[in-house]
């Protein structure tokens, strides 16, 4: 059985015809060429496949293309800005975030979600009293770490990568109270 | 993959009446579990019914105090709600310990509750599994059985029930509001889960067609009550538990005057201690009592060979969540 | 940035120079190389563990809309060669262990080719299998040598005698289980069969997730027939290998078969992640019994290493267990062994530091033990132990600065701070510290070729190596850049492709060493022939330079890995808040891209110290637990503070480079420096890795509540 389906892939309109099985992982990769997102277990169990949809961080091979019919989907290629990286992605190469690099577009796009779940107050595992308010500031080493646990890295570049993400969260948090300064 | 027909739900009772039509229908939801099982060959629906976009992702308050929680509320959204936060930790705690962010923020309130065993065999298409094939036999028993079931089982299925969330909701005496074709029903959750038994096919007492729309959480505890969530794993995040233990306890005077107990990854259903809270009333709090209370709990437990660790880690287990619950943990005893 | 030892960081960091590519998702791995019409191919897997194929249906795939090919071993191309039985695929109805191909589907879409697999019936005539290790060495094969060469067993002195009369003693069985390397990126190989005009002239273009291009053309060319100029592999980023990736494996063959069926289609085959429990390597489990013999100051006497391990039936991969053993510390009496059980399993194969990784397991432990049963101090042991020589070939070590490793960590990391085991607690955790030495050959393999080229105002390096995650793409361009004495930006390197010059694989840690070594000659065979302003188009090759000491010399890099772990008193969970290594390494050509090696290889022998374990089902003949939601590696939370560090001596004695190697060595001490460290945390040692709560429970005894009795579970 066939759909055609409307998806906004890094800003652009694009409109596709997927039998109603396909993933939408395999519809960016097969059918629309865009493999920034990567298939490493297709089984919901790695992150390399971590898209933003709508704004979230998502497993993009346990998403139905289907069910998402007007979705709005941001990849690892697409939170660079022309030729700027994101500040997630200039740190991660900062920081040696990386060695084969396949989980790391599914890295980058799992820690520029968790940085707005946090900024927005979400609490982790770790969070020791859920009630107290939140934000970015309160993003430490081992909130970092249980956060991007969603995403595996058997090359283990997790250190680094912790350290990437503290650095932007340092700088995301110095930037605003500058701003609240003013 | 077998293929399959899509359609997207407008109304609940719609959604009712399309599943409940066609045999081979099934809901999708997050898809979080669905979608694997689709892909592995486990199930093969010629329907998928999306509910997704269905008006059923509100949290809100009901009149005698508690919380209705729309079916589709997202785990991630749910743990990150204020009143969950504020008035069921508990329930926080627990999904917050469930899968990983990107997981959470698909799998709904639902979907969490339906998800289905992790048992190796049930999830591989090439070994009997009664399950998945009812009548094929049961691989496990005399297999890997790690993460299998040392409560309730049967020769069938020893099987079990993965979730987190469930376990405390099942603490918290939840019930989830069923949409079925002869109209709305409520059901515990403690009951929703059956024991594998004869029919281990059967995970939950819903009917094809019935559709969860909600689940309710009483009043929260209250004042005196303290509560947690426990989850023993391998890995630090994003594993599924060996043994997990949802408390409450209310103290007085030195004693135990109330408490609720579940226990998660040890049977096909999210376990409530009945025989735990009923040792643990009026006794003096403790490690002697608290492990009095465990073994009562346990005596029944009938684990296979390869998981009768779990006994004795769930009885610790138990007893170090209540000695953290009395205010006795890191004190010397 | 690390913090880096006073003595200096050697090379210049520079950033990764494919990082752009990888965070942006654009650099392109072998599924994502632009094809036109691609097929995709998903294979059978024999669903019994030894027998035949009776009969295999395949009319409802072949009837499927979709369908291009359906291959069996009834229709598959012959292969030319079959001695190999690992690359026979297809060529007969024996099935050898379960998984193993015995067909596939080839369809328009993925989709479409799972479905179809999927209606594919087979019957089978089954026999009877063993697929578990025995644990006694009755009736086991002494192979005729053990992996990269070792012989199977050594001995000298007189080990019985030295056991007999050991003041301190230790005999005790250490296991390590099946582990499977899981690379990120699955197995991926993407075939275009060309027939030619039917002389022989076929070819074969293959985009292949490989650590040596040339290797896998050079295998596969004999199997299919094809002189291997006909055959081009294409391989530039690679998700990570650990050794499955070292060789080619059935999927290469399977899929090159069924590219001949769809009239020049490309064909693209991933495994997918349970097929890569069954189809591409693993290591071996391991039982070895260690006895240690020691005077009453820790002085060893004797050394015994007796090693039982597994392979294939079909076709022998002898893991060199105890071959560490050999080398490791003084002792005058000393014997090895390695013992194989031939199973009805899939096929072992590298998997990083293969040996070394489990033999130090064992090893580590043991020393570990033998420190408590002289009451020293694990760290002095060691010293106590060191040999002066290589105490196997009798050769002088190329550089061996293992103390300093352990005096230099041992004061960063704070081992003073050490207590009696189970005597440290931090609320309801214990804690403890643990040491293990490390070790790994600093092997240079010879036989690549670079080549220079003078274009466009820049070098172009040209080598058929590989990246898998170590950092070629960066270190071999700041290697050439420093020998041409310009900056890396002047130099462009291309890899990766088997058009460009032979190059050994990416193993044994041995792709600096060999051919960073080859460019710089490359380099000195341009400037001699061109000099410092060659003219446009310039070229010069060098093959892999001899580098004549090497053989005077025991060639070995060394390190100290240290850890912290806690353990639940109450559920027996096990956290390493922190982990250092100390290393030996001889030259740092680019730290950054260095730290992320030997921090890495630490995390891989973390995971295994408390994570891997493939289970194998005695009766299915399966690995049960083929997923990562059962086939545990670390997240992200199990990885605290961990930093790796190294001394500053090149040993150029080792080779021209004065590198010996990285990729390997962070991997082989830390599963013991974990085990040692819960230990100490917990007062229990298990010896069966890995170390899991159920494990610690269990051992723990007969605590009933749970509670913990005078600090220990």
């Amino acid at each position: 059985m066939e759909a055609t389906i409307t998806l906004t892939v890094d800003g652009r309109a694009e409109t596709v015809t997927v039998d109603t099985r396909t993933s939408l992982l395999d519809a960016l990769r097969d059918r629309l060429g865009n493999t920034s997102p990567k298939k490493g277990c297709d089984h919901g169990q790695c992150g390399a496949c971590t898209v933003l949809l709508d704004g979230r961080r998502m497993l993009s091979c346990l998403a139905l293309a289907v069910a998402h019919d007007g979705a709005d989907v941001v990849t690892a290629r697409g939170l660079a800005d022309g030729d700027r990286l994101h500040a997630i992605q200039e740190a991660f190469i900062d920081h040696d975030a990386l060695q084969c690099g396949y989980c790391t577009p599914g890295q980058v796009c799992s820690a520029v979600g968790m940085l707005d779940e946090a900024a927005g107050g979400s609490p982790s595992h770790v969070t020791a009293d859920l009630t107290a308010e939140r934000g970015l500031g309160d993003l430490d080493d081992d909130e970092i770490r249980e956060r991007m646990s969603g995403n595996l890295c058997r090359c283990g570049a997790y250190v680094n990568i912790v350290a990437a993400i503290r650095e932007v969260v340092g700088t995301t948090v110095d930037a605003q109270a500058t701003t609240a300064a003013r | 993959m077998k293929p399959f027909d899509y359609q997207r739900a407008t109304t609940p009772d719609g959604a009712v009446a399309l599943v409940s039509d066609r045999p081979g229908a099934v809901y999708l939801a997050g898809g979080t579990n669905l979608v694997d099982h689709l892909r592995l060959g486990i199930v093969g629906p010629d329907l998928l019914v999306d509910v997704n976009r269905l008006p059923l992702d509100e949290v809100g308050a009901t009149e005698d105090g508690g919380l209705r929680i729309g079916a589709n509320v997202r785990n991630s959204d749910l743990a990150a709600h204020p009143a969950i936060r504020r008035d069921y930790p508990m329930l926080a705690q627990a999904l917050l310990a469930g899968a990983s962010g990107q997981i959470r923020n698909a799998a709904t309130t639902a979907g969490n509750l339906l998800q289905r065993t992790r048992c190796v065999y049930f999830q591989d298409v090439t070994t009997p599994c009664n399950k998945r094939d009812p009548g094929s036999g049961c691989t496990a028993i005399g297999g890997y059985t790690r993460y299998h079931a040392i409560l309730g089982a049967s020769e069938h299925c020893i099987a079990v029930h993965p979730s987190d969330m469930a376990v405390a909701m099942v603490a918290l005496d939840a019930t989830v509001a069923v949409l079925g074709r002869n109209g709305e029903r409520s059901i515990p959750v403690e009951e929703l889960h059956r024991l594998p038994g004869d029919h281990p096919e059967r995970d939950t007492v819903l009917e094809h067609g019935d559709l969860i729309t909600a689940v309710v959480l009483p009043p929260p505890l209250g004042a005196g009550w303290r509560c947690t969530y426990r989850k023993v794993r391998d890995r630090a995040s994003y594993a599924f538990a060996l043994v997990s233990v949802a408390a409450a306890i209310r103290v007085e005077d030195g004693r135990v005057a109330d408490s609720r107990i579940s226990l998660g990854g040890v049977a096909h259903k999210p376990w409530r201690a009945v025989k735990a809270e009923d040792a643990l009333r009026g006794a003096v709090v403790g490690d002697e009592s608290f492990a009095a209370a465990a073994g009562a709990e346990l005596a029944a437990a009938s684990p296979v060979e390869g998981n009768e660790f779990k006994v004795p880690m769930a009885r610790r287990t138990i007893v170090s969540v209540l000695r953290e619950l009395a205010g006795q943990s890191g004190e010397s005893r | 940035m690390t913090d880096l030892p006073a003595s200096g960081i050697h090379g210049h960091p520079h950033r990764r120079i494919d990082g752009r590519a990888k965070v942006l998702g654009t650099a392109t791995y072998a599924f994502e190389q632009d094809v036109d019409a691609a097929t995709y191919l998903y294979p059978l897997q024999a669903t019994i563990a030894r027998g035949r194929v009776r009969r295999i249906d395949t009319s409802a795939a072949e009837a499927l809309d979709g369908v291009v090919a359906v291959l069996t071993h009834l229709n598959a191309p012959r292969l030319a060669d079959t001695d190999d039985k690992e690359y026979a695929v297809c060529q007969s109805d024996e099935v050898a262990f379960r998984g193993q191909f015995i067909g596939a589907v080839v369809a328009e879409t993925q989709e479409v080719a799972r479905h179809a697999a999927s209606l594919v019936s087979v019957e089978y005539d089954e026999q009877p299998h063993q697929v578990v290790l025995p644990d006694d060495d009755k009736g086991l094969d002494d192979p005729d040598e053990v992996n990269a060469g070792y012989p199977s067993d050594t001995a000298q002195g007189d080990v019985g005698a030295a056991l007999a009369d050991a003041e301190r003693l230790v005999d005790e069985t250490y296991s390590t289980p099946m582990e499977h390397n899981n690379p990120m990126e699955p197995h991926t190989s993407v075939a275009i069969w060309s027939a030619g005009s039917g002389d022989g002239d076929a070819s074969l273009l293959l985009y292949d997730s490989t650590q040596g291009v040339h290797s896998v053309r050079r295998t596969l060319a004999p199997v299919l027939g094809l002189k291997p100029e006909r055959i081009r592999v294409v391989s530039p980023y690679v998700g990570g290998g650990f050794g499955s990736k070292g060789l080619p494996h059935a999927h290469n063959v399977l899929v090159a078969l069924a590219a001949q069926l769809t009239g020049g289609r490309p064909v693209k085959f991933a495994l997918t992640r349970q097929q890569m429990f069954t189809l591409v390597g693993y290591r071996t489990p391991t039982i070895q019994r260690i006895r240690l013999a020691a005077d009453g100051d820790g002085r060893l006497t004797g050394i015994c290493h007796d090693v039982i391990e597994q392979t294939s039936r079909i076709k022998e991969f002898a893991e060199q267990t105890a071959t560490a053993t050999r080398m490791m510390y003084a002792a005058p009496n000393r014997r090895t062994s390695h013992r194989l059980a031939r199973l009805d399993v899939p096929i072992p194969s590298w998997m990083r530091a293969p040996g070394e990784a489990p033999g130090m397991a064992g090893l580590e432990m043991a020393m570990d033990e033998l420190a408590e049963r002289c009451s020293l101090d694990p760290i002095e042991l060691r010293v106590r132990n060191e040999p002066d020589i290589d105490p196997d070939s009798g050769k002088r070590w190329s550089g061996r600065h293992l103390v300093e490793c352990f005096r230099t960590g041992a004061e960063r990391f704070g081992w003073a701070d050490r207590g009696e085991p189970g005597a440290r607690r931090d609320g309801d955790w214990l804690v403890g510290l643990g040491v293990a030495s490390s070790t790994y050959p600093a092997f240079t393999m010879r036989g690549s070729t670079a080549e220079i080229a003078y274009v466009d105002g820049r070098y172009v390096v040209r080598i058929g190596a590989s990246d898998i995650g170590t950092g070629t793409w960066t270190t071999l361009s700041q290697i050439a850049a420093e020998a041409l004495g310009v900056e890396v930006e002047g130099v462009r390197l291309e890899l990766g492709d088997t058009d460009l010059p032979m190059a050994t694989v990416e193993g044994g840690s041995s792709g600096m060493a060999s051919w960073g070594s080859t460019v710089v000659a490359a380099v000195d065979a341009f400037r001699d022939r061109h000099g410092k302003d060659p003219e446009e188009g310039a070229t010069a090759r060098a093959e892999t330079p001899e580098h004549a000491d090497r053989k005077k010399y025991a060639t070995h890099s060394f390190g100290a890995i240290f850890a912290e772990a806690a353990v639940h008193a109450d559920t027996g969970e096990v956290r390493v808040r922190r982990m250092l290594g100390v290393f030996d390494v001889g030259r740092i050509v680019n730290p950054p891209t260095a730290r992320s090696q030997l921090v890495g290889g630490m995390i891989f022998g973390l995971s295994m110290a408390l994570f891997e374990h493939s289970v194998m089902d005695a009766r299915t003949g399966h690995v049960v637990n083929h997923d990562f939601a059962e086939y545990h590696i670390p997240v992200n939370a199990d990885i605290a503070d961990l930093d790796a560090i190294w001394l500053d001596h090149e040993d150029t004695n080792a080779n021209s480079l004065g590198a010996k190697g990285i990729g390997e060595i962070g991997t082989v001490g830390s599963p013991a420096a974990v085990a040692n460290a819960v230990y100490n945390a917990s007062g229990v040692r298990i010896r069966d890795l890995p170390i899991t709560p159920d494990k610690l429970i269990a051992q723990s005894g007969s605590t009933k509540t749970g509670s913990p009795q005078s600090g220990h579970m």
